[in-house]
């Protein structure tokens, strides 16, 4: 029997996948998000460049904010964090078995770093560098 | 009973496409830890604040760089910045729109929606490329 994939949002949101399930998604948001923003900001400065559009420079100078780069700090951090598990796990097929002790290990590696990044940055932002 | 239609094993696009994410995932790390060691060690450490390093890291172009150094001609603009941006790009780009066609991929099942999507992803992707050897050359 081929499996029914006609599963409706609110019932896709019931679905309790746990840690993994987090991760999974987290990664779609985080590179759905990077392929939006960088690309939008690749657009955006050509067209500073090249003809100094006002929208452009309005983008590129919402990119510089704070806010921004915390977002897309995340984006990356998380992204690239997740993407060597998952490396890690397709090379060595038999750790797939922790794979919960892996996704836990990797927010262990992640809230410290960006953690301890954002605080320097917010900091640094109300010393007005 | 329906089935549904797999790819057999072997050089195909999907399994190009899973080994080449997996290749340019780790190429972003080199080419990040390669941007950011040469910042530090050419006085990032005094110079910047830890966002500017951030972009530097993320994609070593000068006007990243321009608010933060005092001359971004001494160092911070080279060819061999150039060559290393180009290459984020084109594994990020390529990464990046995959994914896209990943996600889109995973909702649209229908044969003639994934192929519309497709077409629109790869005049995304040759723009975008395009695009951006512009910006990298001329900033």
């Amino acid at each position: 029997m081929a499996l029914s994939r006609k599963v409706g949002f609110f019932e896709g949101l019931k679905y309790r996948g746990g840690g993994p399930m987090l991760a999974w998604i987290l990664h779609r948001i985080s590179g759905l998000g990077m392929v939006f923003f960088i690309g939008l900001h690749i657009v955006a400065s050509h067209f500073t460049l090249d003809a100094g559009s006002d929208w452009a420079i309005a983008l590129n100078t919402l990119y510089m904010s704070i806010y921004f780069q915390l977002f897309i700090y995340f984006c990356v951090l998380y992204h690239g964090l997740n993407g060597l598990r998952i490396i890690i796990l397709d090379v060595w097929p038999k750790m797939l078995e922790y794979q919960k002790e892996a996704t836990w290990l990797q927010w262990l590696v992640f809230i410290p770093t960006y953690g301890l990044t954002i605080f320097l940055m917010i900091q640094q932002f109300f010393a007005g560098e | 009973m329906t089935t549904r239609r797999v790819p057999h094993p072997g050089w195909n696009l999907e399994y190009l496409m899973w080994l080449f994410m997996r290749i340019s995932g780790l190429a972003f790390f080199a080419l990040a830890i390669t941007g950011m060691f040469i910042a530090l060690a050419q006085g990032a450490r005094s110079q910047m604040g830890l966002g500017a390093l951030m972009r530097w890291t993320f994609f070593p172009n000068p006007s990243h760089v321009q608010a933060d150094v005092p001359d971004v001609d001494i160092g911070w603009r080279n060819g061999f910045w150039q060559a290393i941006e180009i290459s984020i790009l084109f594994f990020g780009g390529t990464h990046g729109l995959n994914g896209l066609r990943y996600v889109l991929e995973d909702y649209f099942t229908n044969p003639v929606v994934q192929l519309l999507f497709r077409s629109l992803i790869f005049i995304l992707w040759v723009f975008l490329l395009v695009v951006a050897v512009f910006v990298v050359m001329g900033s």
